[in-house]
């Protein structure tokens, strides 16, 4: 081996039926090496049944599946590079720490003495060097977490998969482990694919996110891209929080077009997507809440913005208080909730609600999807 | 008040369970250990010594008996325990939902008939003029009737099928409980089949195993009924002793002697089992 291919995992063409579900339909993508990875989507939408197929335990349909360069696909599930972090961890109850460390290091014939270097070396490295005989019901969920991914990466697997394995931790725990985790990964410096439906966890910690949808990748980008510059319309509804209408588009010019919404209201907005929209087809625009501005109305500033901008009047109907992250939620006068990022700073020149208000965002926050 | 109506509960559910307990197992065994020490000097005439004890290990059949009972019962448990793992296997694990509830009646439908029923049934196929010694002559295979009644391989063969299901029972239990996602890491990190069956399902259904065995093996050291109609004379089960020493020979006192060496006996087994295992009576029984 002169040179190790570029891409850790390939998945090429990937199908899946179960009966007459298509659980996962025609993807391809490709992991670089030492990234960490995501796999975003709805439960249901078959990403725990793609990461079975890496894992091996399911037959794909059709498809290749390639670790390092090498097909992995007539290999069986104990042949194959690619470890696993189960939903529930799986750890062995009737081995203590060491034993569970140690039974993939056995199943490959190491020696005895290798074998205790390797798993001090691994407790070492998560941190937990004094828990080696403790027994499996004695740890915390936390350390559970972390033994279930030293379990794997004692046996430096090509691949590290891990099925939603913060689900069962409480939020607190949830958020020190998402650190946690991205650390582990820079450590050990392997491919991780993480899947998820907490998009939150996907964000954090990722290079790379893949969000599915209906046993499809809908896009495939860094959190960055697929928060700014979604493709789809379900990428913009599923990640992150956004207000939507829906319309129809009456003219378009350039990079602005305008759009006549079902409620009756014009909204100019720029064209995304993939497929750009074109007018008189339908659309749906979505609008993030932290490019919304409220202002009250009697205050409002003068306004001779130099372009063009969206404005809605309002009534405030309450606000959401959440620190920095504080929202103000708007009835327009149409009926419609509306939610806007706010700062609440406690003092009087806070919104309250009955208040009225104008919000008030630009064309190129709004961003409008052929449906 | 609330304390009172507690205190009552208590006292009427524990009620039955005491008087089970008393009645039904202590006195009569404290009966049969009194009665296995008494020895007849003359008519009606009876002192208490070992002599009924003595007299068991003097006489080589009856030791003889019992331990080839015990190995009988053992070899049995194995064969059970061989043959109910992959049935159990099976409906825990591989067999769909609904399947798994069919299969498990289908199990359960040979209790709905008497153990002597089910012995007869035995003693119609196996017998000189059964069904299988008739197919093999019709068929050419053998030129005359062949008795595959009393021997040991018949009385194995028919107390395996007996008890068999008592070792199916509690093996599904455990291996239900167990998440299939436990065989799936065990593959995960490079185990093959033997090794993940080896370190990591029968380590986990190690509490079944156990009880299992142990309710098969009294069973089948306790049973009376098939050794005794598909063994006949030559099967020489312990409890057709004990039998005969209560019933033919009317002498309690060697007949109590033999029940409570039987009793001795398998418990000593099972405690050695336990032992060697190294599982506890509370955790198998609890677990499973």
């Amino acid at each position: 081996m002169t040179t190790s291919p570029a891409y850790d995992l390939e998945c090429i063409n990937l199908s899946k039926n179960f009966g007459p579900v298509r659980a996962v339909d025609d993807v391809s993508f490709t992991i670089p090496s030492g990234s960490f990875f995501s796999i975003l989507g709805p439960s249901g939408c078959g990403k725990t049944t793609l990461m079975r197929m890496i894992a091996g335990f399911e037959d794909p349909a059709s498809g290749d599946i390639r670790i390092k360069g090498k097909s992995v696909i007539d290999k069986a599930p104990n042949k194959r590079n690619v470890k696993m972090v189960f939903q529930h961890l799986a750890l062995f109850p009737m081995m203590n720490v060491y034993e569970n460390i140690a039974y993939g290091l056995k199943c490959n014939g190491a020696s005895k003495a290798e074998i205790e270097a390797r798993v001090r070396d691994v407790l070492d490295r998560i941190a937990l060097p004094d828990v080696a005989e403790r027994e499996i019901h004695q740890l915390s969920g936390g350390q559970k977490q972390r033994i279930a991914i030293a379990r794997c990466m004692v046996l430096d697997p090509d691949v590290l998969l891990l099925d939603e394995p913060l689900g069962a931790l409480d939020l607190k725990l949830r958020e020190a482990m998402k650190i946690e985790l991205k650390l582990l990964q820079h450590q050990f410096n392997t491919t991780f694919v993480y899947i998820t439906h907490d998009q939150s966890e996907a964000l954090v910690m990722s290079d790379h996110v893949a969000i599915m949808n209906q046993g499809k990748f809908e896009q495939i980008g860094t959190p960055q891209e697929l928060y700014h510059a979604p493709n789809t319309s379900f990428v913009a509804g599923f990640v992150g929080d956004s207000n939507r209408w829906s319309g129809r588009m009456t003219v378009i010019n350039g990079d602005t077009a305008t759009v006549e919404t079902d409620a009756g209201l014009t909204l100019l907005c720029s064209p995304a997507g993939s497929i750009r929209p074109e007018a008189g087809q339908s659309v749906e625009i979505f609008v993030r809440p932290e490019f919304i501005h409220a202002h009250r109305q009697d205050t409002s500033p003068a306004e001779d913005e130099p372009a063009p901008v969206n404005q809605l009047d309002g009534k405030v109907d309450s606000l959401l208080f959440n620190g920095a992250n504080s929202r103000v939620l708007v009835r327009s006068s149409s009926g419609q909730l509306i939610e806007a990022d706010v700062t609440l700073t406690g003092g009087t020149d806070d919104l309250r609600p009955g208040e009225a208000v104008r919000l008030v965002w630009s064309p190129q926050q709004t961003m409008c999807f052929r449906t | 008040m609330q304390k009172d109506v507690k205190r009552l509960s208590l006292i009427l559910l524990f009620t039955p369970f005491a008087l089970w307990i008393l009645l039904l197992i202590i006195i009569p065994h404290m009966g049969m250990v009194v009665l296995s020490l008494r020895e007849k000097v003359a008519p009606r005439v009876y002192e208490y010594g070992l002599g009924n004890y003595i007299d068991f290990i003097n006489e080589p059949i009856y030791w003889n008996t019992l331990l080839r009972t015990g190995s009988m019962s053992l070899l049995v448990t194995v064969l059970a325990l061989l043959i109910g793992f992959p049935i159990a296997y099976y409906i825990a694990k591989i067999a769909g939902n609904r399947t798994r509830g069919a299969l498990f009646l289908l199990c359960l439908v040979p209790l709905w008939v008497s153990d002597l029923i089910r012995a007869f049934g035995w003693i119609l196929l196996l017998r000189e003029t059964g069904v299988i010694s008739s197919v093999l002559q019709w068929s050419g295979l053998v030129h005359e009737p062949i008795e595959f009644l009393y021997n040991d391989v018949t009385v194995i063969i028919g107390l395996v099928y007996t008890v068999i299901l008592f070792m199916i029972v509690p093996l599904v239990s455990t291996l239900d409980g167990m998440d299939n996602a436990m065989i799936e890491a065990g593959y995960n990190l490079g185990g093959s089949g033997p090794t993940v069956l080896r370190r990591i399902i029968i380590p986990y259904a190690m509490p079944g195993i156990v009880s299992g065995c142990i309710v098969v093996f009294m069973l089948t050291a306790g049973s009376y009924l098939t050794p005794i109609l598909l063994g006949g004379k030559n099967s020489s089960w312990f409890t057709e002793q004990i039998y005969d020493q209560f019933i033919t020979r009317f002498n309690w006192e060697s007949g109590a002697a033999f029940g409570f060496l039987l009793l001795v006996f398998t418990s000593f087994v099972v405690w050695l089992g336990l032992k060697i295992t190294g599982q506890t009576l509370a955790n198998t029984v609890a677990r499973s």
